[in-house]
């Protein structure tokens, strides 16, 4: 679904993905853990070119996406991602959340996209909240709007960067649970987070990543029970 | 008691300048929106040549007085043939657009970039996501330092009266001259300024609970 090889990217003098190799199989889902300031967020932004690579290749679907060549919007629209502070449009309802791409960007018929809205707040469990501005709703419910939002796209692959770091900690569940239900059903998910809880359970694959780097991959039972790498024991240790 | 005599004998002159200064406040403004929202993309553009034209724009309009603007304008567009009028409103939208497009500009800019992101992760194009999502929000941001120009414009509107608009400060010095009553003429004028101004405001802040449905 995804493959990335030798991935480069720097701010300015800052290098902060030295030559990531990186295969996301079909309904496969991938959790990238690491200290912040380790990358995985950066490596995130840039699959769906939010942030853009300096150098090496990213595939989606067996097609090599180049900023030069590809029209990136248009790639964005295979690529949903829910973001750690939800980002919301304040200044529209729930439904009007959730319809705006759908129409302004897929140019799908109002009714249509109303209709699928309408099934994807039931799949969050937020179908009393569809005529509700964004501010009235609690950190979790934002974050399945937001999940909502991003599936109404009809994404191939779904990123989330953080998507529990920013939530009260009674909230955590009810989103972690969304989640999970996609997965089930699914999704290719590509994780950041740092519910490792939720990597153990949900994961096909935990990558943990450290200075740019990434340091191990494996099942989440190997890397948890018995990571290969000390630097993946010592981060294990130091938080769980 | 002969002030109160005053004003209702010379209503009627009045509330026709008090209509000539609101629709030179009126054009003025719409215009001045207009020159001010483009001069704001200007200034957001991260292009320097287009950055610069901006700073230029806004160092004239702020480094000159507005009645040697509104003569510029007077002396340049008649000689073209244009009318006074379109001179003085002009010369307030020129004058307008210059801090408008710093509101704007600030607006635009205090909307969190998370929003701007979030557009783009749909698919959405850079253009798009200002025109649906980063402007609506900042347009709700800008009313009240908007209003507050509004109410500056429409009193500079005034200064129209030097190229001979017959506007409301003209109609009050008019009546002052021809009666040697300055004072009573002078204050009259003031309460139809105030009328105008309440009026505005009012306005205004209906635009902003309008606006309002989501913070």
């Amino acid at each position: 679904m995804i493959k990335v090889e030798k991935l480069n990217k720097s701010f300015g003098d800052l290098h902060v993905l030295f030559d990531i190799d990186l295969t996301v199989n079909e309904r496969e889902v991938v959790c990238l853990i690491g200290a912040s300031g380790s990358g995985k967020s950066t490596l995130l932004r840039c699959l769906n070119f939010l942030e853009v690579k300096d150098s090496g290749t990213i595939t989606i679907d067996g097609e090599q996406i180049e900023p030069d060549t590809h029209d990136l919007n248009q790639v964005r629209t295979r690529v949903g991602m829910v973001f750690q502070h939800f980002h919301l449009f304040p200044h529209m309802t729930v439904m009007e959340n959730i319809i705006e791409a759908p129409i302004h960007v897929k140019k799908i018929p109002r009714e249509q996209a109303l209709r699928e809205a309408k099934e994807l707040l039931a799949k969050v469990g937020l179908s009393d909240k569809e005529n509700v501005y964004p501010a009235k709703l609690s950190g979790g419910q934002k974050q399945r709007v937001a999940i909502a939002r991003a599936l109404a796209m009809k994404p191939e692959v779904m990123l989330f960067d953080e998507p529990t770091s920013a939530l009260d900690p009674e909230l955590v569940g009810e989103v972690l649970a969304t989640m999970k239900k996609l997965a089930l059903e699914g999704m290719t998910m590509v994780v950041v987070t740092h519910e490792m809880g939720f990597a153990r359970e949900v994961a096909d694959s935990v990558i943990y990543m450290h200075d740019g780097r990434i340091v191990e991959v494996g099942p989440p039972e190997k890397l948890f029970g018995n990571p290969s790498e000390q630097r993946t024991k010592e981060f294990l240790d130091s938080i769980l | 008691m002969e002030w109160l005599t005053k004003f209702f004998e010379s209503y009627p002159v009045f509330l026709k300048g008090m209509l000539l200064t609101f629709e030179l406040t009126a054009v003025g403004i719409f215009f001045g929106i207009f020159v001010g929202l483009l001069f704001a993309f200007l200034k957001i553009s991260k292009v320097r040549v287009l950055e610069w034209i901006a700073d230029a724009y806004i160092f004239l309009v702020r480094g000159t007085p507005l009645i040697v603007q509104i003569f510029v304008f007077y002396y340049g567009l008649t000689s073209l043939n244009m009318s006074a009028f379109l001179a003085a409103s002009l010369g307030l939208a020129f004058h307008n657009g210059a801090y408008i497009a710093e509101i704007f500009r600030g607006t635009i800019q205090s909307i969190d970039p998370g929003q701007m992101e979030a557009g783009r992760s749909l698919g959405m194009s850079v253009k798009l996501t200002y025109r649906r999502i980063i402007l609506p929000q900042a347009m709700r941001r800008a009313m009240p330092p908007l209003g507050n120009q509004f109410i500056i414009a429409l009193k500079d509107s005034s200064l129209a009266a030097f190229i001979g608009m017959y506007e409301l400060f003209n109609v009050a010095t008019t009546f002052g001259s021809n009666t040697f009553d300055y004072m009573t003429y002078l204050l009259i004028v003031a309460v139809y300024y105030l009328i105008l101004v309440f009026l505005f405001s009012v306005l205004t802040r209906k635009v902003e609970n309008r606006l309002a449905v989501s913070e």
